[in-house]
């Protein structure tokens, strides 16, 4: 069974039609990218898997089950979970709360107002699990608002991914970093994302090419090719639609 | 490297607590106060303050679970306080009729907590639907339905003049002969102990996952959805549970004054505790306390001496908004933050200079104001012309001259003397972020 199955997925907004009958399978414990030009669609295509927004038609599967028109919480609380491309976080909690509230659903605590959070050891555990995995135990204690764009971004991924969700959705994970940064947090990604599944929208050909089992490529709302780095590079298709102009760097 | 990070204090003003002796000090302190409160003054108003403050603190800190640890911003929360007021004067009265259900004066609290409650589980449903401005413009609309409401059903709101009721009724609870609440300190006692466990109970709401994913909600609703929560459920839940303290406090103050009327469920009933909480702020759990005591004394005290009350709150509200808008427990919390870093001494003069200069400019205006007054409103009424002893002459230059030197003197030196502690101030804070950011 597929991980994630993408049938014909159409969304407007208003007349415009943004997604155009996207489809796409991602394998279980597959690590799939994707790529295309500016305002092809691909955000809003992670939107549309995560339940930000409603399909307009066609069908999402998330482990063979349909999760299309589920709200948020529900795909989450199905094994699904998204970083963003712009930090997301719980400002004036600190790192270690942001994360704390990530586990909290997944550990069965739900809405509960007759436990104290002091005296959940397994909440607390998988926490700084978390935290060491992420790099940012020394900055457990200071509020998310303050910390640096890299910690911040790395702070994102530790919330999508300490939830424990199977299949891992991330947005554009090195945007704005340096190289050495970007390479961390290649390694980070890596680490953390091992033995689940991982759809990511990204833009550094160097990160894609470097982490990526297949590539698909979105133009214009559509999935022109999914295939494995080395056919997508000598995709004749792919090089006129989009590496052409945007893959010198 | 984790024993350095975690024995790195925290940076957070949130998370900064200077007391760390345990928490059973800090809250045998907050009981010990309650309990010889009302033997430091023996003058009789001052009891009947303290009970006010008891029962705006226990509102206040009930309306904070949505506005400081929700971000949900309500104009109408003397809903569920007034409502619960009038369930318990109800329940009060038929209690005393003959063939009523007995119910213990100790225990109506209790029942204006779950009538409260009730009521927020009906409206809440609607009102935390949506947040921000939109949940603000629907509990705004609420609050105006509530009190138009309460002048079309005179039978139980009591009409215009409200519904009064006798708290000494029945017999004694658990055969305790003499607690009647007659005497006002019987009725202080009652207040202190339901004020005592909702606070106990409220901070221990904060410290569980409900209470922690209330504070997500605020900072980022939308994050909320995407780690398996509704952020609507939540807000919902929350709003439940204020309004069953707030239920609780609308009781004691009906059993307080013995009457309920259509203002404890008036918009300027929720606008003030607005304003209250927002003085003590809204970042600190224990700031609505604050802000009860300031606000109460501003309301009660204040205008016992001046009628010019309203205008020194108007003053102080703007003067803090723009001075210290996270409230007077953030000004106290980062005073303590620098102390505990050592570096009060550095600060001590300036702040220390700053104040004085403050209270120079403060006297001449409130001087000022007094004259303004008393030539004006006051004359009519052949008011006193004596101010804290001295003769006032309303009529007179020299006071006039005086109030605008003091004023104008006052402004001058702290304009000299503010840059300088503001320099300090920033200097400071930045090396203790520096610290606790465990950076070279």
């Amino acid at each position: 069974m597929n991980a994630l199955e993408l049938h014909d997925v159409r969304k407007n907004f208003g007349k415009s039609e943004i997604i155009r009958g996207a489809s796409l399978t991602v394998a279980k414990g597959e690590r799939l990218a994707v790529i295309g030009p500016n305002g092809a669609g691909k955000s809003t295509l992670f939107n549309l898997i995560s339940g930000r927004f409603g399909v307009s038609s066609g069908d999402i599967r998330l482990h063979g089950a349909s999760v299309a028109g589920l709200r948020p919480f529900d795909i989450n609380r199905r094994g699904l979970a998204r970083s963003f491309q712009v930090s997301n976080l719980f400002d004036k909690l600190s790192v270690f709360e942001n994360l704390r509230c990530a586990v909290l659903w997944s550990l069965g605590y739900r809405y509960s107002f007759w436990q104290r959070l002091g005296g959940l050891a397994d909440a607390k555990a998988r926490t700084e699990q978390v935290l060491e995995e992420i790099g940012l135990s020394r900055q457990r204690n200071l509020p998310a608002g303050v910390l640096t764009y890299a910690e911040q971004r790395a702070l994102e991924i530790g919330i999508t991914i300490a939830g424990g969700a199977d299949v891992i959705l991330l947005d554009e994970p090195t945007a704005g970093m340096s190289r050495s940064e970007s390479d961390a947090a290649v390694e980070l990604i890596r680490k953390v994302t091992v033995g689940k599944t991982l759809l990511m929208v990204e833009h550094d050909m160097g990160v894609v090419f470097g982490l990526a089992d297949r590539i698909a490529v979105l133009v214009y709302g559509e999935v022109i090719a999914c295939d494995t780095p080395a056919a997508i590079r000598s995709n004749a298709a792919v090089q006129a639609a989009y590496l052409g102009e945007a893959g010198h760097d | 490297m984790r024993d350095l990070a975690q024995s790195a204090p925290a940076a957070s003003t949130l998370s900064f607590r200077p007391i760390n002796l345990g928490r059973w000090l800090v809250w045998g302190g907050f009981a010990l106060i309650l309990l010889v409160a009302p033997w430091i003054s023996t003058r009789g108003a001052a009891l009947s303050i303290l009970c006010q403050i008891g029962t705006v603190m226990l509102f206040g800190l009930s309306y904070n679970m949505l506005l400081g640890q929700g971000g949900m911003l309500s104009f109408g929360h003397a809903v569920y306080s007034g409502l619960g007021g009038f369930v318990a004067i109800h329940v009060m009265n038929q209690a005393g009729a003959p063939g009523g259900v007995f119910v213990p004066t100790t225990l109506i609290p209790l029942v204006g907590g779950f009538a409260g409650m009730f009521f927020g589980v009906l409206f809440g449903y609607v009102t935390t639907r949506k947040s921000g401005t939109t949940f603000a413009m629907i509990t705004l609309g609420l609050v105006e339905l509530v009190f138009a409401a309460s002048l079309m059903f005179p039978g139980f709101f009591g009409g215009e003049g409200g519904v009064t009721t006798n708290r000494v009724v029945g017999q004694p609870f658990l055969g305790v002969t003499g607690l009647t609440f007659g005497p006002q300190i019987q009725v202080y006692y009652l207040i202190a102990f339901w004020l005592f466990i909702s606070t106990v109970a409220m901070f221990a709401f904060t410290q569980t996952p409900l209470g922690r994913m209330l504070n997500a909600v605020r900072d980022n609703p939308e994050r909320v959805s995407f780690i398996g929560y509704d952020a609507q459920w939540v807000r919902y839940l929350a709003l439940i549970a204020s309004s069953f303290f707030a239920g609780i406090s609308g009781a004691l103050g009906a059993i307080n004054f013995e009457i309920v009327s259509a203002e404890n469920v008036s918009a300027l009933r929720s606008g003030s505790i607005l304003l209250f909480v927002f003085i003590g702020g809204i970042g600190f759990f224990f700031g609505p306390l604050l802000g009860a005591i300031v606000g109460i004394g501003f309301v009660v005290m204040l205008s016992e001496y001046t009628a010019a009350w309203q205008l020194y709150l108007g003053l102080f509200f703007v003067a803090l908004v723009r001075f210290a808008p996270a409230g007077l427990a953030s000004l106290l919390m980062l005073l303590l933050r620098v102390a505990r870093f050592g570096r009060f001494g550095r600060i001590r003069m300036h702040l220390a200079a700053v104040c004085a200069c403050v209270l120079v400019a403060l006297t001449g205006l409130v001087l000022a104001v007094e004259l303004l007054y008393r030539r004006t409103l006051e004359a009519a009424n052949g008011a006193p012309t004596m101010w804290f002893g001295l003769p006032l002459d309303a009529h007179a230059p020299a006071p006039w001259l005086l109030a605008a030197g003091l004023f104008v003197i006052g402004v001058l030196a702290w304009r000299r003397t503010a840059p300088a502690y503001m320099a300090r101030w920033h200097e400071l804070n930045g090396e203790i972020a520096q610290l606790t950011r465990g950076q070279p």
